[in-house]
């Protein structure tokens, strides 16, 4: 079932808070990016909570792979230390091949320095880990903002 | 009031982690990501912070037997400990993490060395107080239980 922006308030029958929510974010696709299983985890279910699909990769490179065959996201959630690539060079990379999705770096806490190479590597924001309900509420609403 | 004995039992224990400074309000967030469709989910995160944070103890453990100290690999392994740590509401493990990284920083290896036995041991306690707590033993899969413990005494 595929609704549009305004087809909830036309919808007659009385949904809870949440479910409301729901229903706007099913088709919300978000990749999660984390060479830690224990976060990858984590975010997994955190975006379930929320009725969000997430796929989960553990290495930037693997990021990069997915969205080359033509895997598209609305959602990136980017570590930045990881092996074989990390989360700058493979949002740089991202940006490059003209990804448009909102990528979020999560990171543990770095220097300043850092967190602002990091979002020059073409972040639209930088959390820090791990992600919390009212940071991915706040996600979603820059994603129905854009859609 | 709680009826079952049991139940106000364990509600005590789970309080006392948080007042003891044990536990902080991460692991809260992970209990509420508990439902009935994952019943199971803090003692499998938790099982999985055991499991995979082991290894990084050993290479902790393995890196300060080569001297002179590499400062950046043992902040490398202590960074992603901290952020496993930090992820389930480890308080006092992650603490030692950071002062540890702080002695990295500074390159201080007297500091790591003694920092990194009082991890250890926060990191042990606090295994044991929640195996408690969860009623079962938390499994390792990739290290035996000896290992770990004569790593830790």
């Amino acid at each position: 079932m595929v609704l549009g922006k305004g087809a909830s308030s036309s919808l007659s029958m009385k949904m809870a808070d949440g479910a409301e929510d729901m229903v706007n974010n099913n088709n919300f696709t978000v990749l999660v990016v984390d060479d830690d299983p224990l976060i990858r985890k984590l975010h997994d279910m955190h975006l379930k909570n929320f009725g969000l699909r997430a796929q989960v990769v553990e290495n930037g490179k693997k990021a990069v792979d997915l969205c080359h065959v033509g895997a598209n996201f609305n959602l990136i959630l980017m570590d930045r230390e990881m092996p074989v690539m990390n989360g700058a060079e493979a949002t740089k990379e991202l940006r490059a091949m003209g990804v448009n999705s909102l990528i979020v770096g999560v990171t543990s806490c770095g220097s300043p320095n850092e967190k602002q190479a990091f979002m020059e590597a073409g972040l639209d924001y930088c959390f820090e880990k791990p992600l919390t309900p009212d940071k991915i509420t706040f996600l979603l609403q820059e994603l129905n903002k854009n859609n | 009031m709680e009826r079952n004995p049991m139940r106000r039992q364990l509600a005590v224990m789970r309080q006392s982690l948080f007042d003891q400074g044990y536990l902080d309000e991460q692991f809260v967030q992970l209990e509420e990501l508990q439902d009935d469709a994952n019943p199971n989910f803090v003692e499998e995160v938790v099982t999985l912070y055991y499991r995979d944070s082991a290894r990084l103890i050993l290479n902790v453990e393995q890196a300060l037997e080569r001297k002179p100290f590499d400062f950046n690999k043992l902040d490398g392994y202590m960074h992603q400990f901290k952020g496993s740590s930090s992820s389930i509401g480890a308080k006092k493990v992650k603490a030692e993490s950071t002062l540890f990284r702080e002695y990295c920083k500074s390159g201080n290896g007297e500091g790591c060395m003694r920092t990194f036995q009082q991890l250890k041991k926060e990191y042990a306690t606090l295994r044991k107080k929640l195996e408690a707590y969860f009623q079962v033993p938390i499994i390792f899969q990739f290290f035996s239980l000896s290992t770990l413990l004569n790593m830790c005494f």
